[in-house]
């Protein structure tokens, strides 16, 4: 049986005129940003399922739009987000897509930032404004931004879980779930480590400048 | 003592075993499960308040049609007419508040979602209508959430409050159940007469389906949150007579559930059935140039 806090019943306060489709989608684009860096020169918006369904009468591409500029789930100029974005001089696109993905509330990221790296990330809004990011940059993962997140991209090979995790010891920040997520054995992988603290930028780097095979450190 | 109670007995136990009200011991609940300071959650709360009677006048007094063109001013219309209805004033005026907090959401306004956006009229709109003529204070207020809270979290953990899972009456069913509980602690009813008050809300709705045209939350969310207000003051005054519900509020929650799930999906925010299908609802959903079922 779910456990619910208080405030998941009074709340969240958020802008309408839907959890899922409004306020959820606001937090993906969030998550997006932040995983990119924190800086968005270029975005790419594909809604799939009912996002490119009901999309528009939801306003979820304006709220995905917010969710890349910073914007908060209950920020009131979520509806002109499309020209703060141009005001910001980010370019953003917006596709509405009749492919099916796997959950019903789908949107794809894709965001250049300003030094030309590009991040793709696909989440799902799953009700009531709670989210599950579901792809990062062409990799399965999942996790719900409900934690403080630690995203470590990385090669895999042996001696980088336990270089992370010692690190995060000595830190004193304990591992609430920590998941690893592979293609191909020796190559490009993952580690979702969501933490009860957050983790801070020192920290970070202290992690990526371990070893040329911790390619990327963020904390979301 | 434990107090992550989970269902309704088990919360009149611990009101009985303390001799608080609902709102205390669910206030409790929150501090030990969220780790957070009592005063934390106030301010939290108190902030839910006031981004409620935000909601309320803004509907009221700026109303904005919505992103769709489908709503917006109905709420105004009743409060014109609040001095001549039939109903009487008080009720009017807090049907339209209701109403107000539903449209300002379906404008892209700001709410709080009680316990979702959809049905988040019928709390703020009842709580506040009742509390100007009552001169109920903030302080009050504030603990009349915290019960609404309990009561929430009680059928969202034994049933749903999700319109996808549950139809209409898991999301304005629960609303009304939450107002109805609040409101009969705000007037001096014990714990007991508090989840009768619930228990009679839910009831009062149970089947009702969830059939958004387009797939909006505004055709007939706006007007369901409208008959909702309605129900959360009456049950609360059924209550309060000592009107007793035969059923008992935990197994009236177990019995929402078990509807819900005999419920086809077609009649669950999908838009695929009831009013959402009817000629007139699918002419809307093509003129605003959504694809069809």
């Amino acid at each position: 049986m779910e456990n619910f806090g208080l405030f998941e019943i009074i709340g969240p306060r958020m802008v309408g005129p839907s959890s899922s489709h409004t306020a959820g989608a606001v937090r993906i684009g969030n998550m997006a940003r932040k995983i990119a860096g924190g800086e968005v020169k270029k975005a790419e918006l594909t809604l799939y399922g009912s996002f490119a369904e009901t999309g528009r009468g939801h306003g979820t591409d304006k709220a995905l739009c917010a969710g890349i500029l910073g914007l908060a789930p209950d920020d009131e100029r979520l509806r002109y987000s499309m020209l703060l974005a141009q005001e910001a001089g980010v370019e953003v696109t917006v596709i509405f897509s009749d492919e099916t993905l796997d959950h019903p509330n789908t949107a794809r990221i894709r965001i250049t930032a300003p030094d030309g790296r590009e991040t793709e990330v696909v989440g799902a809004s799953i009700g009531g404004g709670n989210i599950r990011i579901n792809e990062l940059n062409g990799m399965n993962v999942e996790f719900s931004g409900d934690y403080p997140t630690l995203i470590v991209r990385h090669r895999d090979v042996p001696g980088v879980i336990n270089h992370v995790t010692l690190v995060l010891a000595k830190e004193k920040v304990n591992i609430a779930f920590m998941q690893v997520f592979r293609h191909v054995r020796n190559l490009d992988a993952y580690m979702i480590i969501e933490t009860d603290s957050p983790v801070s930028q020192e920290v970070c780097e202290l992690i990526q400048s371990w070893s040329e095979d911790v390619t990327e450190v963020r904390s979301v | 003592m434990n107090l992550d109670f989970k269902s309704g007995e088990e919360l009149l136990a611990l009101c009985k075993e303390t001799g608080c009200p609902i709102s205390a011991v669910m206030r409790s609940r929150e501090v030990t499960l969220s780790g957070r300071s009592v005063e934390e959650i106030d301010s939290e709360m108190a902030k839910n308040l006031e981004t409620m009677k935000e909601s309320v006048r803004k509907g009221l007094y700026e109303p904005k049609e919505s992103v769709s063109g489908l709503s917006g001013g109905d709420a105004e219309r009743l409060m014109h007419r609040a001095e001549k209805a039939l109903m009487g004033e008080d009720m009017a005026m807090l049907i339209a508040s209701s109403m107000a907090v539903v449209e300002v959401n379906a404008a892209m306004g700001r709410i709080v979602a009680a316990p979702t956006a959809g049905a988040s009229g019928i709390l703020p709109g009842v709580l506040l209508s009742c509390a100007k003529k009552h001169g109920w204070t903030d302080e009050m207020l504030l603990d009349a959430l915290y019960t609404a809270g309990a009561v929430g979290m009680l059928i969202a953990r034994n049933a749903s409050i999700s319109g996808a899972e549950g139809g209409c009456q898991a999301e304005t069913g629960t609303g009304a159940a939450m107002t109805a509980a609040a409101l009969a602690e705000l007037s001096g009813g014990s714990p007991e007469v508090a989840l009768t008050a619930a228990a009679i809300a839910l009831k009062n709705v149970m089947g009702l389906i969830c059939d958004p045209v387009a797939g909006l939350v505004e055709c007939p969310c706006i007007k369901r949150n409208a008959i909702g207000a309605a129900n959360g003051i009456l049950s609360a005054d059924l209550a309060l007579a000592g009107i007793k519900s035969l059923i008992p509020f935990d197994e009236v929650v177990t019995s929402m559930k078990n509807v819900g799930r005999l419920m086809s999906a077609d009649l669950k925010e999908t838009a695929r059935g009831g009013i959402a299908t009817s000629p007139t609802g699918k002419a809307i959903r093509k003129q605003l140039g959504l694809n069809e079922e």
